[in-house]
C-alpha cells in the first residue's frame, strides 16, 4: 500500500485515495472544433510509461481535493506531489 | 512412554512443574508450559508426524521454528479446524488437539504411500506432461484426480467462530527479529529517541543467544538479551511484540505483522483476538532475521529422527527435549559441534561424520579433547528405518568427494545435520533488494536496496557475534538519527564466542553404491535432486523455470530450508557459479497466515456500515422486506398477511395507479451546488439547458461522460439566483459527485462554484397517485397546490408544526406526484403525518420493486438502461440533447458510430400469450428456429408485471429499435432454457403522451 501525501492533509495511506489517470491531458476547450481524432486521443488514447508518470489521485476519503502525483510506475517511488495549480519540484 | 526424552537439567525456558496435556492423532500425552507441539511430541518420542506431499512419505521434524517443512498438522476440530499449521510454531495449550495430514487411514499405514513405490511415475513436470491430453479428459478424470491427490490439511467446512483485528501502527524504526543484532540496533535506536517497533516471532525474545554459549560483557549472551529486554521494555518510545511474524514488506515501507495473540492462553477472554495483523508503515526497518540452516542431501534424507543440527541444540537447551539417544552429527561445518557438545553434556556420546578433511575449530578441538572421534572426509550415503529412522550408511569420501569409497551401517535413532547458513533474506528480497551472492558464505546476502530497509547481522551474513552487535548498534543509531536530533550513540560491548573454521562447500552426497535412493532437497514440496537433473535434462534452463517445472521453494515453504541447495545443485550441473545461476523471487507471506486474520472483522457485512432512512423504524414495524442498494436498506416490499412478492407489489403499484402512494425516497444523491458560475457549471455538466432555468423550478437532466455514455440522470432544481439542488441516482450519488469535483477542480477551476453532498441532510419522500394533490392540500392547507400554483416541476417550501418542508412537484412513477423534502432528523414525522393525512385517500407505502415497476410502464430509464453502454440516442433521451451548446461528452456523440440510425434502441416487450414473464438479461433474436449462431438483436434490460394492463411488460435495447415495433421477436434465455414469443411495442407502455405528471 502506497503512502501518498496530499498537499492538503499530508501523508495518508493509499485506501484513502482514488486515482484519476493522467494528469497532463488537457481537456478541448469547450465549443472548439475537433478532429475525431483528436478527440479519441483526449478520451481514449493514454501513454503507458515505464518510470516517471505525472498523474491525478482524489483524496476522496478526506479532503476531497484533486491533485498531482509524480509516480515512478515501476518502483512506485512518488516524487513529489502538489496542489493542481503548482508544478512539481522534482 | 511419558516424555522418556526430556532432559534432567533445567536450564532451559520450559516449566516443568506445570504439566499441560494434548492430544495428537487420538493419543493422550502431555508436556509442559513453555513446549511447542513439535518439543512435546519429541519429548514423548513421537517423530512421525505426517506424509510428504507427493509421495506419502513418512515424515517427522526437521526444524524448531518457522522453517519447518515437514511437521504440518491439523489442529483443533469443527469450527476451529485449521489445517497446515507447522507443528514447531504451536505453543502448547491445555486440551490441544492435532492429527497429521496427508494420510488415509493412519500416518502409520498410509495408502498413498503406494505413490513413494510408484514414484517414477511422478517427477519433476509429471503434472504437465501426463494431464495435457487429451483435452476432454481433463474435467472428468484429470481434475477429480489431481484434486484427490493434492492438498495437505482440510479447510474447515464451518465458519470460524475467533476474532481477529487489523492495527495500523507507526514507527521510525522498526526491528524484524530479537537475535543479538536486533536487540542491539533496537537498544541503539530507542535510546537515541527513535519510536521502536521491536518483532520476535517466537514466545521468547534473544534468538540465537538462548541457545549459544557466548559471553557479552560480563554477562552470558542469553542474560544479556533478558537484560536488554528489560530495558527496552522501561521506554516509552518502544513497543515489543513476541509472538509477532513480520511476513510481509509491501510499498513505501509497508509492513505486515501476525500477531499470536491467544492461541497460547487456555481460556482467552471472550474480548481477546485469537490474532491480530498489524500494518506497520516504518520510517526505517531493520532486517535482523538470522540465518536458517541449511540440511544436505543424501540418501533417505527425510526419515523421521533426520534433523538440523541447530534445531536438535534447541530442543535440548530450550526445551531440555532430546531428539535422539543414539545420536549422528553430520556436518560440513564447525557449528554442529555446538550440538555434539550439548549431547555430551547430556552423556550422550554422539557419532560425528564431517565431510571435510580435517578442522582446528575451538569446538571441534573442544569435542575431541573429550575423547570422541570424529570421521572426517565422510558422509551419510543412505538411512534405514520405515517410520523412524534405526541406522545410516556412512561412506567414506574419495578425494574429490564424488563417491564413496567403502560404507559401514551404523546404528542411530536421529541424524543431526548441518549443510552451513543461510542468510533470511526473504523480507529485504520482498521489499525489493537485489541480492548480491557472497562467496564467503555460499549465499545471497541484500545489497542494493530499493526502499528504506537495512539487512543486519546473520541476515546480512554477518555470522560473527561480534560484527552482529557491532552493527546492530551502528545501524540502530545511524538510522534512528534520521528521525531525532539526540545524537546519543551507544557503544557496542565486548563480546566472546568461540572461533569457527571454514565450511566445505559440500551440500549433495553421492548415491551409496548400487542405490539409487531419493536425496531430497526440499522436504515440503518432495522435490529430490533427481528432479532437478530431470528439468534440467529438459531443457530448463532459468532458475525460474527449474522452480516452476519441479515446484522447487514454492508454497508455504518459500525455499527457507530448500533454496540455497537447490540453486548450488542446478550451478553445478550446469557448471556455472551460483551468481550466474541467479535466484527466484521470494513472495510474501513469509510463513502462512490464517485467511481469517487477513479477512479481519471485515466478515458478515464486511464491516461495511449499513446505512438506514430516518423512516427505517417505520418501515421494520410495518412489515417491510428490505433489500440492500448499495449500503442503503431500502424496503422492497410491504407484504400484508400471507402475500407473496408478486402480489404485494402488483397492490402497492396499482394503489398507486388509481389512489395514492407514499415511497421512502431519502436514498437519492443530493449534491448542494452554489456560486456565481452554478449555472455556467450545470449547463456544462447536464446534456441540456440550464442558464435560464427560473428560481423556484425544477428541471430533469441527463449527464454524459466524456464518451458520450450516459453516466446518470436526476432532477436539479434552482432555490435561488446562485444555489441548485442536485438529486443523483443512488447507485452513482458518490461517482456524480467526485465527478463534479473533477471538472471544477482539475478542468475548469476558474469556475466559481463549490459542491457538498446533502445526502444526509434531507429526508426525502415521494407521494404519488390521482389523489397526491388532495392529500397534500390537505396536509399543506396554506399552499395553493392547483395545477397553476405548483405546476409540473415546480416547487415551494411551506411548514407544519414548524417543520420547513420543500415540495417539488415532480414524479419517476408518471402520476401525479410529490416529493416533500425535510431535514433529516423530521423524516420520521412528516413521513407519518402524510400517513395519517392520507388514510382518507386510501394511501399505501411501496418499496422499491413497486418503485420500478411504475417506472418501467411508464419506460422511464434507470440502471439497467444507462449501463455505461448507452449513450442518450439509445435510451430515447434524444431531446434532452441541446443542440446549440457544448456539454461534457457532446463531442463524442457526433462520431461515426454514434451517428448509425440503427443502433440498438430501447423499445418496449409484450409476451404474445400475455402471461409469461420475461427473464431480465434474455437476449432477443428474430428467428427462433435459426441454427447457431443466432445474431443476437439486443437484451431485456428491465421487466415487471404491468398493473396498467395486467400482462407482462419489458423494457428491451435491440437493434434498430424503433423500426421493429409491431413485430414479433422472440425472448430467449439459453440460462433457463426458454423461448418466449414477444411482440416489440413503445417503450413508453403506459400514457405515452406524459399527460397524468401535468393533470
Ligand atoms: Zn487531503
Amino acid at each position: 500500500m502506497l503512502e501518498i501525501k496530499c498537499p492538503y492533509c499530508g501523508k495518508r495511506s493509499q485506501n484513502e485515495f482514488s486515482y484519476g489517470g493522467d494528469a497532463t491531458i488537457k481537456r478541448p476547450q469547450l465549443g472548439e472544433e475537433i478532429s475525431t481524432e483528436d478527440w479519441d486521443n483526449f478520451v481514449y488514447y493514454r501513454d503507458n510509461p515505464r518510470g516517471k508518470h505525472s498523474e491525478l489521485w482524489h483524496h476522496v476519503s478526506g479532503c476531497r481535493q484533486w491533485f498531482k502525483v509524480s509516480r515512478d510506475t515501476a518502483t512506485h517511488e512518488i516524487f513529489d506531489t502538489c496542489k493542481m495549480n503548482e508544478d512539481f519540484n522534482v | 512412554m511419558s516424555n522418556s526424552f526430556r532432559t534432567t537439567n533445567s536450564i532451559g525456558l520450559i516449566n516443568k512443574d506445570k504439566k499441560i496435556n494434548f492430544t495428537f492423532n487420538g493419543t493422550i500425552y502431555h508436556g509442559y508450559e513453555g513446549d511447542t507441539l513439535a518439543s512435546a511430541l519429541i519429548a514423548n518420542g513421537v517423530h512421525l508426524v505426517g506424509r510428504s506431499f507427493k509421495y506419502h512419505r513418512p515424515r517427522g521434524f526437521l526444524g524448531v521454528g518457522v522453517e519447518e517443512p515437514n511437521a504440518m498438522v491439523q489442529l483443533h476440530d469443527g469450527n476451529k479446524s485449521e489445517p497446515n499449521i507447522i507443528a514447531t510454531e504451536v505453543e502448547l495449550v491445555e486440551g490441544l488437539k492435532a492429527k497429521s495430514q496427508n494420510c488415509w487411514p493412519s500416518v502409520q499405514f498410509d495408502i498413498g504411500e503406494i505413490n513413494n513405490v510408484l514414484n517414477r511415475f511422478f517427477p519433476a513436470g509429471f503434472y504437465y506432461k501426463t494431464f495435457m491430453w487429451p483435452k476432454s479428459f481433463w474435467m472428468k478424470i484429470y481434475e477429480p484426480f489431481i484434486r484427490k491427490a493434492a492438498g495437505m490439511g482440510k479447510a474447515p467446512l464451518l465458519p470460524d467462530p475467533d476474532r481477529y483485528e487489523h492495527n495500523y501502527e507507526h514507527c521510525d524504526v522498526l526491528v524484524v527479529g530479537s537475535g543479538p543484532s536486533g536487540l542491539a540496533s533496537a537498544l541503539a535506536a530507542a535510546k537515541n529517541g527513535a519510536r521502536v517497533i521491536l518483532a520476535e516471532d517466537k514466545p521468547n525474545f534473544g534468538g540465537s543467544l538462548l541457545t549459544d554459549e557466548v559471553t557479552i560483557g560480563n554477562m552470558s549472551g542469553k542474560e544479556w538479551a533478558s537484560d536488554t529486554i528489560s530495558q527496552l521494555k522501561s521506554m516509552p518510545n518502544v513497543i515489543l511484540k513476541k509472538r509477532s511474524q513480520v511476513f510481509g514488506y509491501y510499498d513505501h515501507n509497508m509492513t505486515v505483522m501476525i500477531e499470536r495473540v491467544s492461541d497460547h492462553i487456555e481460556n482467552p477472554s471472550k474480548y481477546t483476538p485469537r490474532q491480530r495483523l498489524h500494518y506497520i508503515r516504518a520510517g526505517e526497518v531493520i532486517v535482523s532475521t538470522g540465518s536458517i540452516e541449511r540440511p544436505i542431501s543424501f540418501g533417505n534424507n527425510d526419515r523421521p529422527g533426520i534433523v538440523l543440527a541447530s534445531a536438535a541444540k534447541e530442543y535440548m537447551k530450550v526445551y531440555e527435549t532430546l531428539v535422539g539417544k543414539k545420536p549422528i552429527i553430520f556436518t560440513n561445518n564447525d557449528t554442529a559441534y555446538s550440538t555434539a557438545l550439548e549431547f555430551i553434556k547430556n552423556d550422550i556420546e554422539p557419532i560425528i561424520v564431517d565431510t571435510r578433511d580435517s578442522s582446528n575449530g575451538e569446538l571441534v578441538k573442544e569435542v575431541q579433547q573429550k575423547g570422541i572421534s570424529i570421521k572426517f572426509n565422510s558422509g551419510i550415503a543412505d538411512t534405514k528405518g520405515h517410520l523412524k529412522i534405526n541406522s545410516a550408511i556412512i561412506g567414506k569420501l574419495d578425494s574429490s568427494k564424488e563417491s564413496f569409497i567403502s560404507e559401514e551401517t551404523v546404528e542411530c535413532d536421529c541424524i543431526c545435520m548441518s549443510g552451513g547458513w543461510t542468510p533470511t533474506v526473504h523480507l529485504s528480497s520482498q521489499a525489493g533488494n537485489k541480492l548480491k551472492f557472497n562467496e564467503d558464505i555460499d549465499a545471497f546476502v541484500p545489497d542494493k536496496k530499493r526502499q528504506k530497509e537495512t539487512a543486519i547481522g546473520a541476515a546480512n551474513g554477518s555470522f560473527t557475534l561480534n560484527q552482529s552487535l557491532a552493527e546492530g548498534f551502528q545501524v540502530g543509531f545511524d538510522l534512528s538519527n534520521k528521525f531525532t536530533d539526540q545524537n546519543n550513540p551507544t557503544n557496542s560491548p565486548n563480546s566472546n564466542e568461540p572461533s569457527y573454521e571454514k565450511h566445505e562447500k559440500l551440500w549433495c552426497m553421492p548415491l551409496p553404491s548400487g542405490k539409487k535412493p531419493k536425496r531430497f532437497i526440499d522436504f515440503q514440496n518432495d522435490v529430490a535432486v533427481s528432479d532437478v537433473e530431470l528439468a534440467i535434462r529438459e531443457g530448463f534452463r532459468s532458475i525460474e523455470h527449474v522452480k516452476r517445472y519441479t515446484t522447487l521453494g514454492m508454497a508455504g515453504d518459500q525455499g527457507k530450508t530448500s533454496n540455497l541447495n537447490g540453486l548450488q545443485y542446478v550451478s553445478k550441473i550446469e557448471k556455472k557459479i551460483v551468481p550466474e545461476v541467479g535466484h527466484t523471487t521470494f513472495r510474501p507471506p513469509y510463513t502462512p497466515v490464517t485467511i481469517g486474520a487477513i479477512v479481519g472483522r471485515e466478515v458478515g457485512n464486511h464491516y461495511l456500515p449499513t446505512r438506514k432512512s430516518p423512516i427505517h423504524t417505520w418501515h421494520e414495524e410495518n412489515n417491510a422486506v428490505f433489500v440492500a442498494a448499495g449500503l442503503w436498506q431500502r424496503p422492497r416490499y410491504y407484504p400484508r398477511g400471507s402475500e407473496d412478492m408478486n402480489s404485494a407489489v402488483n397492490r402497492e403499484a396499482a394503489n398507486v395507479r388509481k389512489n395514492v402512494g407514499i415511497c421512502d425516497v431519502t436514498t437519492l444523491g443530493k449534491i448542494d451546488i452554489k456560486g456565481p458560475d452554478a449555472p455556467e457549471f450545470l449547463n456544462r455538466v447536464y446534456t441540456n439547458a440550464w442558464l435560464k432555468l427560473p428560481v423556484g423550478k425544477a428541471r430533469y437532466g441527463v449527464m454524459l461522460r466524456e464518451d458520450g455514455m450516459v453516466f446518470d440522470d436526476g432532477t436539479t432544481s434552482r432555490l435561488s439566483e446562485n444555489h441548485f439542488h442536485m438529486t443523483t441516482t443512488t447507485a452513482q450519488a458518490a461517482n456524480v459527485l467526485s465527478h463534479l469535483e473533477y471538472y471544477l477542480q482539475v478542468v475548469w477551476p476558474d469556475l466559481d462554484v463549490n459542491v457538498l453532498s446533502t445526502t444526509e441532510q434531507w429526508s426525502g419522500i415521494a407521494v404519488a397517485g390521482p389523489k397526491s394533490r388532495d392529500l397534500l392540500s390537505k396536509l399543506f392547507p396554506d399552499v395553493d397546490m392547483s395545477n397553476e400554483g405548483l405546476p409540473f416541476m415546480g416547487l415551494v417550501d411551506s411548514s407544519i408544526d414548524g417543520i420547513k418542508a420543500r415540495i417539488y412537484r415532480i414524479s419517476f412513477s408518471g402520476e401525479l406526484a410529490y416529493e416533500v423534502n425535510v431535514e433529516s432528523n423530521y423524516g420520521l414525522y412528516m413521513w407519518k403525518k402524510i400517513m395519517e393525512v392520507g388514510q382518507s385517500f386510501d394511501i399505501q407505502p411501496y418499496g422499491t420493486e413497486a418503485l420500478s415497476t411504475l417506472r418501467i410502464e411508464m419506460g422511464h430509464v434507470a440502471g439497467a438502461e444507462l449501463d455505461g453502454r448507452t449513450i442518450p440516442f439509445d435510451v430515447g433521451l434524444n431531446s434532452m440533447v441541446s443542440q446549440k451548446k457544448d456539454f461534457i461528452g457532446k463531442r463524442s456523440l457526433s462520431k461515426d458510430a454514434f451517428t448509425e440510425s440503427d443502433r440498438q434502441t430501447i423499445v418496449g416487450l409484450v409476451p404474445l400469450d400475455k402471461k409469461t414473464k420475461i427473464p431480465e438479461g434474455s437476449h432477443i433474436i428474430e428467428d427462433n428456429s435459426a441454427v447457431a449462431p443466432i445474431p443476437k438483436l439486443g437484451h431485456v434490460s428491465s421487466s415487471c408485471w404491468s398493473v396498467e394492463y395486467n400482462n407482462p411488460f419489458s423494457i428491451a435495447i435491440i437493434k434498430d429499435g424503433k423500426n421493429k415495433i409491431g413485430k414479433n421477436l422472440y425472448a430467449v434465455s439459453p440460462l433457463k432454457d426458454i423461448s418466449i414469443p414477444v411482440e416489440v411495442v413503445s417503450s413508453h407502455y403506459v400514457d405515452p403522451e406524459g399527460s397524468r405528471v401535468r393533470s
